[in-house]
């Protein structure tokens, strides 16, 4: 079959590789229909994620048609279309069982600090991902669901994980009615969490980024207000002069580990991997609060060590929030908002390309050309 | 103003956002947001029939953090380890636990020589690897590197630069010393 794979930093490309097969009783195989590219394949496409083998390939967001199940699969049959959850977990542990499917401890042999991943490098399990013909689903009966006739597929892929997260981040934000809410990074997760901190109730939700053509997204799909961080001196002092000196109720960091803005910060970061990631948004989401807010953390880093301002978290009395987004518990109150009308998650899509372009889709991620905000990759199109 | 107890800067009303906004607090009761609890017995997935999952069979020894008690039931079989990385990546596993730095930065130094390993290991294939298609540097061709870039108030142009050097840096280092050494000396 044909798969993305990893050849090194800034390096990928398209290889044939063996079928996957089915290692486990609850394990299934899925032809992938459509994949993406998310933000966090930046993270490996960087070399800054850890563990992270040649040959790995990418991709844990797809929808597909079921290709083959193993003995003790209940759920699905072949030739069933399903969305699959970017979290590989179990259902039985303690962590599933309490709803933290985004943490299980039963998947990944590698880490105890992370659950399992599709594609996502050693750390998160070593399992190969979707950006590929065919791709191994363990515990098919826990994760993956058959896409409902009604629900355009691009949605559903969209579910898996970009909007899911963006949503889930909003939550742990702890939104009040009328919280001025500011959103740090306009990529798909920041899009998602801003559009959906209104359904929260909030009162303001506003977008920062230095990409021009991302935040006319933020302002288009999100409603949000929104400000260039190139264009002014200090981003934190503006966002205290956009609050009458009070800071914003709520913070979302939807930027992770590339985080921009600090040339010091970015480069011992990002360049040189002296540290676990750029934690500029971050610390700029901890200044920029008001005393007593809570900071929601859905941007990733790695598991390295970062500089990050505890000292103005504790002293601000901030509650931070973060996690891997349990992508599962999210979507049956996301089916009822697509179906109401409410958010349209595929209209951050912006690039369709064919998996044998794979490489120059992740440059033109990578370097943010051609206005790309979502990529989608097509496995079977070539 | 953050002075006094008031907010300084007041919402708009709740009416004038619903009217702007399709789903507007639709999910402003905290119950009707599915991360809240954060954690209930009450979410164990449906699907699961079983306590403990059966055991996937392992192929050969595989690697696992020393703050797990057994391997896992299932594990993934991407890349098993190999070569010279391989033995750089066992040891952090069985040496040291996640919470220290020694890990991380042997598992990290294990991805450099893995990548330099597997360049070598190509040229031996019919399919060495090539900088300019692996980097998709086409894709400067097609998708408007000038306008993408300029004159728009991005902030990482003041790095980009950094790029080339750090992806093409090992590879003309490399092609160096490669003509240094095979040069006849005179
Ligand atoms: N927690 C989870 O479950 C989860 C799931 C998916 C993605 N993520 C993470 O979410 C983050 C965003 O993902 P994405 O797909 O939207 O990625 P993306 O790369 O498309 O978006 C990141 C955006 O942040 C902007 N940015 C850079 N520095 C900034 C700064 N200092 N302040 C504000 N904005 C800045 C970039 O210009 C870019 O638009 C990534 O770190 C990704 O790994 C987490
Ligand atoms: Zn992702
Ligand atoms: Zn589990």
């Amino acid at each position: 079959m044909r798969a993305m794979t990893y050849r090194g930093p800034y390096k990928v490309r398209v290889e044939e590789k063996d079928m996957p097969k089915i290692e486990h009783p609850n394990d299934a195989i899925v032809r992938v229909d459509l994949a993406s590219i998310c933000g966090s394949d930046l993270h490996l496409y960087h070399g800054l994620m850890t563990d992270l083998r040649i040959g790995h390939t990418f991709g844990h967001e797809f929808i597909g048609t079921v290709h083959e199940v193993g003995p003790s699969v209940q759920n699905l049959k072949v030739g069933d279309r399903v969305m699959v959850p970017f979290n590989i977990y179990c259902g039985s542990c303690f962590f599933c069982a309490r709803g933290l499917y985004s943490n299980c401890h039963n998947v990944n042999a590698n880490a105890t600090a992370v659950g399992g991943i599709y594609g996502y490098s050693h750390t998160t399990g070593g399992y190969d991902g979707g950006q590929a013909e065919f791709v191994r689903v363990p515990f098919a009966d826990v994760g993956p669901t058959i896409i409902p006739e009604w629900m355009d597929p691009e949605d559903a892929l969209m579910l898996t994980d970009a909007f899911s997260t963006g949503y889930f981040g909003a939550q742990i934000g702890d939104i009040h009615e009328g919280d001025t809410v500011v959103v740090f990074g306009a990529g798909p997760v920041g899009l998602a969490a801003a559009r959906s901190s209104w359904l929260m109730g909030a009162g303001r939700v506003i977008v920062i980024d230095h990409l021009d053509y991302r935040l006319e997204k933020a302002r288009e799909f999100a409603f949000a207000e929104t400000y260039n961080f190139n264009e002014y001196d200090d981003i934190v002092v503006h966002m205290k002069k956009i609050t009458g000196f009070l800071g914003a109720d709520v913070a979302i960091e939807a930027v992770g580990a590339e985080a921009d803005g600090n040339l010091l910060q970015h480069i011992t970061a990002a360049k040189l991997k002296m540290q676990g990631g750029s934690p500029v948004a971050l610390n700029w989401a901890i200044d920029s609060v008001r005393k007593g807010a809570t900071v929601s953390v859905i941007g990733a880093y790695g598991p390295i060590f970062n500089a990050v301002k505890f000292g103005d978290a504790v002293n601000k009395g901030l509650t931070l929030r973060m996690n891997q987004a349990p992508v599962k518990r999210q979507w049956p109150r996301l089916f009822e908002h697509i179906k109401n009308g409410y958010i349209k998650p595929s209209d951050m899509i912006t690039h369709r390309i064919p998996l044998e372009h794979i490489a120059e889709g992740y440059h033109m991620f990578s370097s943010k050309l051609d206005d790309c905000i979502k990529t989608v990759v097509v496995p079977n199109a070539s | 103003m953050a002075y006094t107890a008031e907010k300084p800067v007041p919402p708009p009303s709740s009416d004038e956002l619903r009217a702007r906004i399709p789903g507007w607090g639709a999910d402003l009761d905290p119950a009707d947001r599915p991360s809240f609890p954060r954690e209930s017995l009450d979410l164990r997935p449906e699907g699961a029939h079983w306590d403990f999952p059966e055991r996937q069979e392992p192929d050969g020894p595989r690697e696992r953090s020393v703050e797990h008690k057994f391997l896992t039931p299932v594990f993934g079989t991407a890349q098993p380890l190999t070569g010279i990385s391989g033995v750089i990546r066992r040891y952090a596993y069985d040496r040291f636990s996640e919470g220290r730095a020694a890990h991380w930065l042997l598992l990290i130094a294990g991805d450099r020589v893995d990548a330099i390993e597997s360049h070598l290991k190509s040229f031996a294939t019919f399919r060495p690897d090539n900088p300019i298609t692996e980097t998709g540097l086409m894709a400067e061709v097609k998708r408007h590197p000038i306008r993408s870039r300029f004159g728009r108030g991005r902030a990482d142009l003041r790095h980009t630069w950094i790029d080339p050097i750090l992806v093409a840096g090992p590879w003309v280092l490399t092609g160096w010393l490669v003509l240094k050494v095979l040069r006849p000396k005179r």
